[in-house]
């Protein structure tokens, strides 16, 4: 049986240090550096950013 | 020309025709010029013949043709496999994937098409052996628009009522009117949303409707289906722009997002409505008494 992740957090863009872990995450200073920064890693790894609503932006792979 | 030699010839021609009359090339552009059109008539001769001899074949008392026939029309089994296994190969380059539920139908449809074959050239060196060419291609003629009129599937404009819809955003999460369809973090997509996107819903008619638009397959299949017929506005490394389908869990109701190249809404409207309904995803809860009592 073929087992694939087809759902996969790749990194995590975040204005709020305190709110994440686990992943690579990388650090915005302000909402622009951080629309900049997802936009970048979301064209790269072909992923979607998703804004969980607290400061943080999730880039997954669908 | 002996009766046996006209029945075949016969029976030969009309499955042949037939075979070429089903193979429908219309904007999907399946099979694809030339080759792939020149494999399945090569395929639709050699299912006519097989049906055009075997009715002589019994006349003359020669078994033994008559079971390798037989075993001979296994071998169209090949013909699902290797379409099943190409388009799935392809798959890989498609923007907008058909889904493994479209491609199992477009396979077996290719299969069943030549069986359809089989028994039109058999009716047909039949009929021509009994009374003659004239009512033989009748009869063959009879039986294939009596094949397509049975083969032709729905489509969901039967099951379902497809209507433009507007397009909301709640904070970061983007609706079909009160459909939840995704999360977009990015403000510069979600502006190319509000300008660009275009909507529909489809409002299943009864439970079985209902229940054959739950079904993944078939929605990724009018997906594909509407972004091959108006475009979709994505490239390879913008996964935000696949056009989704997500379903109301209760009412049934299925919402559709596309960020086309042609914003039209009608078309995307007649796009959706004539996109064919799966086998695969065709069930009808509504034959079985538990399915009719929990509709009341």
């Amino acid at each position: 049986m073929e087992i694939a992740i087809n759902k996969l957090i790749l990194a995590a863009v975040t204005t709020s240090r305190e709110t994440v872990s686990g992943v690579p995450v990388f650090y915005a200073q302000d909402h622009e550096e951080q629309e900049w920064i997802a936009k970048t890693l979301s064209r790269v790894l072909e992923a979607i950013a998703h804004d969980l609503g607290n400061g943080t932006y999730i880039l997954v792979r669908h | 020309m002996s009766r046996d030699l006209v029945a075949i010839v016969c029976g030969m021609a009309v499955g042949t025709l037939a075979r070429y009359l089903m193979l429908r090339r219309d904007f999907r552009q399946y099979p694809s010029y030339p080759h792939a059109v020149i494999n399945h008539l090569a395929l639709g001769f050699v299912a006519a013949m097989m049906g055009a001899v075997a009715i002589p074949a019994i006349v003359a008392k020669e078994y033994t043709a008559v079971t390798f026939l037989a075993l001979a029309a296994t071998q169209f089994r090949e013909v699902r496999r290797m379409e099943r296994e190409m388009l799935l190969a392809l798959e890989q380059s498609e923007l907008v994937a058909r889904g493994k539920d479209f491609i199992e139908g477009i396979a077996r449809t290719f299969e069943a098409r030549n069986y359809l074959v089989i028994l039109i050239s058999l009716m047909t060196s039949g009929v021509t052996f009994v009374f003659g060419a004239f009512a033989g291609v009748i009869a063959g003629m009879a039986a294939l628009t009596i094949a397509r009129s049975l083969m032709r599937g729905q489509i969901v404009k039967d099951i379902a009522k497809v209507r433009p819809a507007r397009v909301r955003f709640v904070g970061p999460n983007v609706f079909v009117e009160d459909i939840h369809i995704m999360n977009l973090a990015l403000a510069e997509i979600r502006d190319i949303y509000t300008q660009r996107a275009r909507a529909v819903i489809l409002e299943p008619y009864d439970d079985t409707a209902r229940e054959i638009l739950a079904n993944v397959g078939q929605r990724q299949a009018i997906a594909h289906d509407a972004a091959a017929l108006l475009g979709v506005h994505r490239e390879v490394d913008t996964a935000e722009f696949m056009p989704l389908l997500r379903r109301d869990p209760d009412t049934g109701r299925v919402g559709m997002i596309i960020v086309p190249i042609e914003p039209d809404e009608k078309c995307l409207v007649v796009a959706v409505e004539n996109v064919p309904v799966l086998e695969s995803a065709a069930v009808n809860p509504l034959a079985s008494r538990a399915g009719r009592c929990a509709t009341d």
